[in-house]
């Protein structure tokens, strides 16, 4: 008996040979840069519009040296009592955090996750055009998937180094052996009469620390 | 120039006032328009309605009658002329005929809708026509989407004096014609045409117009059962009316 | 009768009326309803709340794409970019499977084959089985919904949960998706409380219609859920075959639970949704989501390339399905209905799907690239199969063409599929008669002159300036709204005769 692979690519190739088999050249002629160079101020500020635009909470600081208040001051007004950050997240980030730090080293259960109020991670890459930023589950500050995703509240800390415009060339910054996540707002749902409203089983609170050198 | 007319079956058969209109406007701004008598019917229905094979000798017939009828050929009609154009040498390649298929394309490169002839190839938007109405442009969907005629008929419009261009609101949505469509899903087909005409009326316009006599059917059947007053008119209509009135 | 009006037991039968089959009997699976198109079409037009909430949610996500799309200068080339790509991978569509099939492996997952529907649940049902779990969690899939997966599950008592919002609303009000990226897009929020109060266990009682409440009770339902799930099931929007990667885009994190949280993970996808590789996705994850929810980007994007240790699921299963998939790739033409991304754009463009919605269609797959992709799928089976009557539920209006987001050229596929539906009559019709006659009749100039003068007669029917009606069927479907008028009493060629003398 043949097997159900053997048999639906003999059909496939069949098929394909009856319908033709030439490839077609793909017109690359799309912009694969976009209208602001990686990094730059145009690019960030882009960002912070994109973001802001689909409810994230943009918070920018000046430098590395803003970013541990700027934490703090974010838990606090959501007023969360615990925090997780993957392992390689900078310990400064929330050392002047009011909320109790929890370790996922060892990993902590969905349950405890659960229990968790906020989660701070790093980003891979941010796309200005789209209001996106990048989790890459292979990177140290950015850790496994279920930390970003089981708390309610996410803070998010993007430098600018990590801003490009298009989303060509954040594809081309990302590597897809490892587990990614593209986030672009909270949690949402168009499922209601296509009306956008914020807020399902993702976080339904996040804020972004923009570190850019420019602060306005 | 010379300029063969498609009268299309259905302006020559039932709105005769449409190529009428045509071939006065054309005469008017001198040129010389022939009428290939031996014309049937581009065979659109037939390849719409899924009957290809019916549709081949139609096309042959057409390229035969057309192909040296002129150096350009008009058609008072956005969907004949887009099935000249997208449509009959796909039906001769399915019919085997490669031969007709390259005279179909040869044959419709040189074939236009009459907007896109005055436009693009006689350049021309003002006509020098007369029409004191109220009107509004229905920009039937085989001009808009198969043709991408654009605005050439609204910058047309907008130069015939005494003429009040309305704008219709959700103009580009289909009217719910679709030839044997309107027949073969006709609830549907009315629930389009409903609100074509609750658009239409909402605009107090006199007159509808349009570059495709099947549509202005469609239109005009729906306003006429309303008892509406709203007049159907072909745009070649309006383009060929002078203050000396239509010499038809 | 309104759709609020209707209990859980009335639920069940519109459900019977609508012409979807409640089990997968059928190999295919759900692509063929149980009546024509013009039939189904004609309650929908009738109910007029369902008008009222097609009409809304059409008109506001019409709106939203405009916007966004409008936002990008380079749209058109990058359509032209999605379309020569997506041709490219039919024309290596077996390469790129045997080379997604490698990279899944070499990463820890385990790569099945189904021939059909039915062979597919098969797979996911001894899948799930071998796991000891007696429910999954579910992410919105077009691929399960066409298998029928939930009613092959259940019968094998496995509970399948949808877990995106709108599939909740048609799981718990026992209805069937009537949209690709909305399946409840014919309810409006006072419907959905009304469901969610009457079928949603522990709800709160005094839930509004504010969709953000009813966001919140669809969060409060699912969480406890997903917490615990043993096993997701997803379907795929791209897979990368050089990588082995695969994406899933949503907007709820809904998506993300049911992918991350569960131990094993078991994906089923149609064998077109394959990309050859990670770059060409630059294109794809800027056309599907301004086409489909109108974002600049949805929400959540995951993707994931087989098992990761440490993270996520660690066991893998990609299902790889056919089930007609093949017929359709044999047409040099028709397979472009393969090159769909599931966007839903023409839909919200479609004319005919504003007024009928997507239960009409019978299939799964509705609008205007379920009207040539269903018949495709299951081949048309004579002159009464239901699937011969989706090609002619167009207007060939045009605007599902424009907004395809990879250019797939529906109007022409939809006349490609009358043809077929008209090769698969097979004495023939009364319609087959009247064109035969008509054809022949135009194809000769001196009888089509004649025939204009036997038309003439028509003016008897027009002696009060319009005719309002004339024997016949077609006729009665014309004149049902609208009138004619009688013949000219002289034709265009007899003016120009005339004319011609004159001179």
């Amino acid at each position: 008996m043949t097997s159900a692979r053997d048999e639906v690519l003999a059909r496939l190739r069949a098929a394909r040979d009856a319908g033709g088999s030439t490839p077609p050249e793909v017109p690359r002629t799309y912009r694969r840069t976009g209208s602001h160079a990686p990094g730059s101020a145009g690019a960030v500020d882009r960002l912070e519009e994109t973001l802001t635009d689909y409810r994230a909470t943009v918070h920018r600081v000046a430098g590395e040296d803003g970013v541990p208040a700027a934490i703090a001051r974010v838990l606090a007004d959501a007023g969360a009592t615990t925090v997780v950050a993957p392992p390689g997240v900078p310990e400064r980030w929330l050392a002047e955090a009011t909320a109790s730090v929890r370790s996922d080293d060892p990993p902590l259960s969905v349950a405890d996750l659960d229990r968790v109020d906020a989660v701070v991670t790093g980003a891979a890459v941010a796309i200005a055009d789209t209001g996106t930023f990048v989790l890459d589950a292979l990177a140290p500050d950015q850790g496994r998937r279920a930390i970003s995703l089981v708390p309610d509240h996410h803070v998010c800390v993007v430098r600018a180094a990590e801003v490009v415009s298009s989303v060509p060339e954040a594809l081309a910054r990302l590597d897809p052996d490892g587990p990614l996540t593209f986030v672009s707002g909270p949690s949402a749902t168009s499922d209601i009469e296509l009306d956008r409203v914020e807020g399902v089983h993702g976080p339904r609170r996040l804020d972004v620390v923009l570190v850019a050198g420019h602060e306005v | 120039m010379r300029i063969a007319l498609v009268a299309t079956c259905l302006g020559d058969a039932m709105f005769p006032q449409a190529p009428r209109a045509t071939v006065e406007l054309l005469e008017r701004l001198g040129h010389e328009v022939v009428f290939p008598a031996d014309q049937t019917c581009c065979g659109q229905m037939y390849v719409n309605t899924g009957y290809l094979d019916l549709a081949l000798p139609l096309v042959r017939h057409h390229v035969d009658v057309f192909s040296g009828a002129a150096d350009v050929v008009v058609a008072p009609s956005g969907s004949c002329v887009g099935c000249v154009r997208h449509q009959h040498a796909m039906v001769a390649r399915r019919g085997g005929d490669e031969e007709l298929a390259r005279a179909a394309e040869d044959l419709a490169a040189r074939t236009y809708e009459l907007s896109e002839l005055l436009v693009d190839v006689l350049g021309v938007t003002d006509v020098g026509a007369y029409y004191p109405h109220r009107v509004i442009y229905h920009p039937t969907c085989h001009s808009l989407r198969m043709l991408r005629v654009g605005d050439k008929p609204l910058r047309l419009l907008r130069e015939v004096r005494g003429l009040t261009l309305t704008e219709l609101p959700d103009a580009e949505v289909c009217c719910g014609f679709g030839g044997t469509f309107a027949v073969k899903n006709a609830e549907t087909s009315t629930a389009m045409l409903a609100d074509k005409m609750a658009n239409v009326l909402s605009t107090h316009a006199e007159v509808c117009t349009a570059g495709d006599t099947s549509c202005l059917m469609h239109i005009g059947g729906g306003l006429s059962r309303l008892r509406s007053g709203v007049r159907t008119v072909h745009l070649a209509e309006i383009l060929a009316s002078t203050e000396q009135g239509v010499t038809a | 009768m309104t759709t609020t009006d209707r209990g859980r037991g009335a639920q069940r039968s519109r459900t019977v009326e609508l012409g979807m089959p409640t089990v997968a009997s059928d190999p295919h699976g759900h692509l063929r309803g149980r009546e024509p198109f013009p039939v189904a079409a004609h309650r929908a037009l009738a109910d007029t709340q369902l008008r009222q909430n097609l009409g809304h949610a059409t008109r506001t996500i019409r709106a939203k794409r405009a916007a966004v799309v409008g936002e990008v200068d380079d749209w058109e080339e990058l359509r032209r970019a999605g379309e020569c790509l997506k041709a490219g991978v039919m024309a290596r569509l077996p390469e790129l499977l045997e080379q997604l099939e490698a990279s899944v492996t070499a990463r820890g997952g385990v790569v099945h084959w189904a021939r059909d529907a039915q062979e597919a649940n098969r797979i996911v049902v001894d899948l799930v089985r071998a796991t000891g779990a007696d429910e999954v969690v579910k992410v919105k899939s077009m691929a399960t919904q066409e298998t029928g997966l939930n009613e092959a599950l259940g019968e094998a008592g496995i509970a399948a949960l949808e877990t995106d919002l709108a599939e909740l609303i048609v799981q718990l009000s026992d209805d069937t998706p009537s949209h690709f990226l909305v399946p409840a897009i014919h309810r409006n929020r006072s419907e959905i409380r009304d469901i969610f109060l009457r079928e949603m266990p522990g709800v709160d009682p005094d839930l509004t219609d504010e969709p953000r409440r009813l966001a919140m009770a669809a969060r409060a339902h699912l969480r406890r859920k997903f917490l615990s799930a043993r096993v997701g099931i997803s379907g795929v929007n791209f897979a990368v075959a050089d990588s082995g990667t695969i994406s899933v885009v949503e907007s709820e994190g809904n998506g993300r639970m049911c992918l991350t949280l569960p131990d094993t993970l078991i994906t089923v996808m149609g064998v077109e949704k394959i990309v050859p590789t990670w770059s060409d996705l630059e294109v794809f994850l800027q056309l599907l989501p301004r086409s489909s929810t109108g974002e600049r980007m949805n929400p959540y994007t995951s993707t994931w390339s087989g098992v990761t240790p440490g993270d996520g699921p660690q066991a893998f299963h990609l299902v790889l399905l056919d089930n007609g998939r093949s017929n359709v790739l044999a047409s040099p033409d028709g397979r472009q209905a393969l090159h769909c991304i599931r966007c839903s754009a023409c839909l919200n463009v479609c004319p005919v799907y504003e007024r009928t919605g997507g239960h009409a269609y019978g299939s799964i797959y509705p609008g205007p690239i379920g009207a040539v992709l269903s018949p495709q799928l299951t081949g048309i089976d004579g002159p009464d199969d239901v699937n011969a009557s989706l090609p002619y539920a167009s207007s060939l209006c045009g605007a599902c063409f424009d907004a395809c987001p990879v250019r797939i050229d529906i109007p022409h596929l939809l006349v490609q599929q009358r043809a077929a539906a008209v090769a698969a009559h097979g004495r023939p019709t009364a319609q087959d008669l009247a064109m035969r006659a008509a054809a022949a009749a135009m194809a000769t100039p001196g009888r089509f002159s004649l025939l204009e003068r036997a038309m003439k007669l028509g003016r008897l029917f027009g002696r009060s300036g319009r005719i309002r009606s004339v024997p016949g069927p077609g006729a009665a479907a014309w004149f049902g709204a609208r009138d004619m008028p009688p013949p000219p009493a002289e034709t265009f060629r007899e003016w120009w005769a005339r004319r011609q003398e004159r001179s």
